[in-house]
């Protein structure tokens, strides 16, 4: 049953009672072969599960971090088609869970049973849009198709408890838990109902949660997993990329930044 | 009037569907909050005292009903069908926002949030929000892209005069699409305490039903007109659509009157070239786009294309979701206007009729110019002069005489 690399990792992780890291890159920043080195060494500091962003034009649901990540990709080329290469040269090293994490749009003008027939056979895990609800994708027939792929869905602290269940109920390969209102980014304190809101999703299903938006430092790491099932860092990553991106040494400087990251993650 | 009570159900579905358009493709964060704006609606559009409450401010405040005028010196000037403009350029702020802005006002009382947001092109729906939030004391935000701001500079300094805090949108190309995106930035990191007037038939559902509802009531009040003025119902309705409120404001009451054809009129700008128009039923695909799923410009990978008109208003990669609709049933019709065309227009109509229209609606009044004299004399046109040229000036200024205007 355990074919999906994505629930493999989670299987492994609920066995050893430890909470999964989960890191975010934006593919093409600064360059898809950049992309690549930096998956591998983030794997080598024993990251478990990459967000690999799809880059788009108009990324609402993202702060400036990330919006600059994206323009930056698109800038240097990145297609969809090269995301999906990508991720075919990521599985030649890399048996490391991979989840695309875009907006609806590049998928849709791809082909939304096409893209996930390619990304699956490429070897992607998972699949995150931001902007389609579970009730988009359920009233849609045209977004059927996914090909193994894990449908990551988003749960927010606004989503009503009944709803937060419900969405847990159908949860595929793991529920991303935004732990505040707000885009992506950084933030200097945690918000303080996280545990309890976790814990009313996971009361719908056994579906792993990972909570994400604004975690950046290892003590913020720590904190999140002592109540969810894995921590999800992103801007705070993208940014450490921005800062080195022309530097030969970008994928050890990353993998430095995440290396106490993942340690903290690990010590609860 | 009681526009709403009477606006037809139908149309969107439950789920928000225009046929395959429209939608909620939103981020979860503003989920619950459309949801509450949906039920919130449906109360209001039941309940009478809400209904006497906006015809009554309306009517007091911002000046409805507007005069369906008969353009006797363009209609000569033209030389074929009889031509009446609806006069929505005689409200308060000066274009048909209002209607839209004041309705949403009064819901953001009824939710009890105090914080309004908005985003602006022309700067017309920002005005409108921020002079409706100075009427009930709420406080307001708009964002607006940065080259709007520029070419849109008086109705900055009104915005800021009524109160409004106007903030600079530098993203992308930093027009009415990116200050779109900030809007929604704010809005679900501030979801709980604010309400976000979305000012045109776009976005997610239940926002294009809303603003169409605001708005009917010009074409509720033009059928009426007509009918007392020629006692029979005109052949041709005309406006310009960027996201399509005032079009679809327009054309709303008249859609079960087979006999009616209409047309809306898009930004052609320098002619449909890639990136240098807003024409989405000239050269666009279907996609989703700022949680609705509609007609927009983007490239073989589904990135959104730039856009280009002399029109701020107009100057943007979507279109209303149900304009979507209609245009694939066929029952609007739908064209472009390019920028030297409307500016034409703008000074036809100023020399002519003594009337300075907004460069959007110069756009749909391009379209009157090149229609009325192909239809017979007995024929009548309805084309919506959404909105007045003031904000303009400086711009038609520059572009028809080449001269750079100093306040």
């Amino acid at each position: 049953m355990l074919e999906n690399r994505l629930d493999q990792t989670f299987a492994r992780l609920r066995e050893e009672k430890k909470a999964a890291f989960v890191a975010y890159l934006a593919a093409g920043d600064p360059t898809l072969d950049a992309t690549l080195g930096l998956v591998l060494a983030l794997a080598g500091v024993g990251v478990d599960v990459i967000e690999l962003g799809l880059p788009f034009s108009d990324p609402l649901a993202d702060g400036i971090v990330n919006q600059l990540a994206a323009q930056r990709a698109l800038e240097s080329g990145t297609t969809t088609a090269g995301v999906i290469e990508l991720i075919r040269r990521i599985r030649e090293h890399s048996s490391i869970p991979l989840v695309l994490f875009t907006y609806l749009n590049p998928v849709y003008t791809y082909g939304f049973e096409k893209f996930h027939a390619d990304a699956a056979a490429a070897g992607a895990d998972g699949v995150l849009l931001l902007d389609l609800p579970p009730d988009e994708a359920a009233a849609n027939s045209e977004l059927t198709g996914t090909h193994g792929l894990r449908q990551i869905r988003l749960i927010a602290p606004t989503t009503p408890p009944a709803r937060m269940r419900d969405i847990g109920s159908q949860g595929e390969g793991f529920i991303y838990y935004v732990s505040r209102e707000g885009v992506t980014g950084e933030q200097s304190e945690l918000a303080t109902n996280i545990a309890e809101n976790v814990a009313i999703i996971k009361s719908g299903s056994g579906v792993p949660v990972c909570v994400g938006f604004g975690i950046s430092t290892p003590d913020q790491a720590a904190a999140v997993a002592r109540s969810a099932d894995g921590v999800v860092v992103g801007s705070a990553i993208v940014k450490t990329i921005a800062a080195h991106g022309s530097s030969p040494d970008l994928a050890s400087l990353v993998a430095d930044f995440v290396r106490p990251l993942v340690e903290a993650t690990k010590s609860v | 009037m009681s526009t709403l009570a009477h606006a037809p159900a139908s149309l969107p579905d439950s789920h928000g569907h225009f046929g395959q358009f429209g939608g909620m493709f939103v981020p979860e964060t503003l989920m619950a909050a459309l949801k509450e704006l949906e039920s919130e609606y449906a109360a209001a559009r039941a309940d009478a005292s809400f209904q006497a409450e906006l015809d009554d401010l309306l009517h007091n405040y911002v000046g409805r009903p507007t005069p369906l005028y008969f353009a006797e010196r363009l209609t000569s000037h033209l030389g074929g069908a009889k031509v009446y403009l609806k006069r929505e350029d005689l409200l308060h702020t000066g274009a048909h926002k209002i209607n839209n802005a004041l309705g949403q006002a009064l819901l953001a009382k009824r939710l009890g949030k105090k914080r309004i947001i908005a985003e602006t092109g022309a700067g017309q729906h920002g005005v409108a929000t921020a002079t409706v939030c100075a009427r009930f004391g709420l406080q307001c935000r708009v964002y607006m892209g940065k080259v709007d701001m520029e070419r849109q500079a008086l109705n900055v300094a009104r915005m800021r005069f009524l109160g409004a805090e106007v903030v600079a949108v530098t993203a992308g190309q930093a027009t009415l699409k990116e200050a779109v995106n900030e809007a929604m930035r704010d809005w679900v990191t501030n979801v709980r305490t604010t309400h976000y007037i979305l000012g045109s038939a776009l976005g997610s559902h239940p926002f294009p039903m809303i603003v169409r509802d605001f708005h009917r009531v010009i074409g509720v009040e033009a059928r009426r007109q007509i009918l007392e003025k020629e006692n029979r119902l005109p052949d041709m309705l005309i406006a310009c659509v960027g996201g399509g409120s005032n079009a679809i404001g327009l054309f709303h009451a008249f859609l079960d009157d087979a006999s009616v054809k209409m047309c809306g009129v898009e930004a052609g700008g320098d002619g449909i070239i890639q990136g240098r128009h807003a024409a989405r039923f000239q050269g666009g695909k279907l996609g989703v786009l700022q949680g609705t799923k509609t007609y927009l410009l983007a490239n073989h990978d589904g990135q959104i294309e730039l856009t280009h008109s002399v029109s701020a208003g107009l100057d943007y990669a979507a279109v209303g979701p149900e304009h979507a609709y209609y245009r694939d049933q066929g029952r609007i019709e739908y064209t472009y206007a390019t920028d030297d065309e409307a500016l034409s227009a703008f000074r036809t109509l100023s020399e002519i009729e003594g009337l300075i229209p907004a460069l959007e609606t110069a756009h749909g009044i391009a379209e009157v110019i090149k229609r009325a004299p192909t239809m017979d004399p007995s024929a009548i046109i309805i084309a919506n002069l959404s909105g007045r040229g003031d904000k303009d000036v400086a711009q038609a200024a520059r572009h028809i005489l080449g001269e750079e205007l100093k306040f």
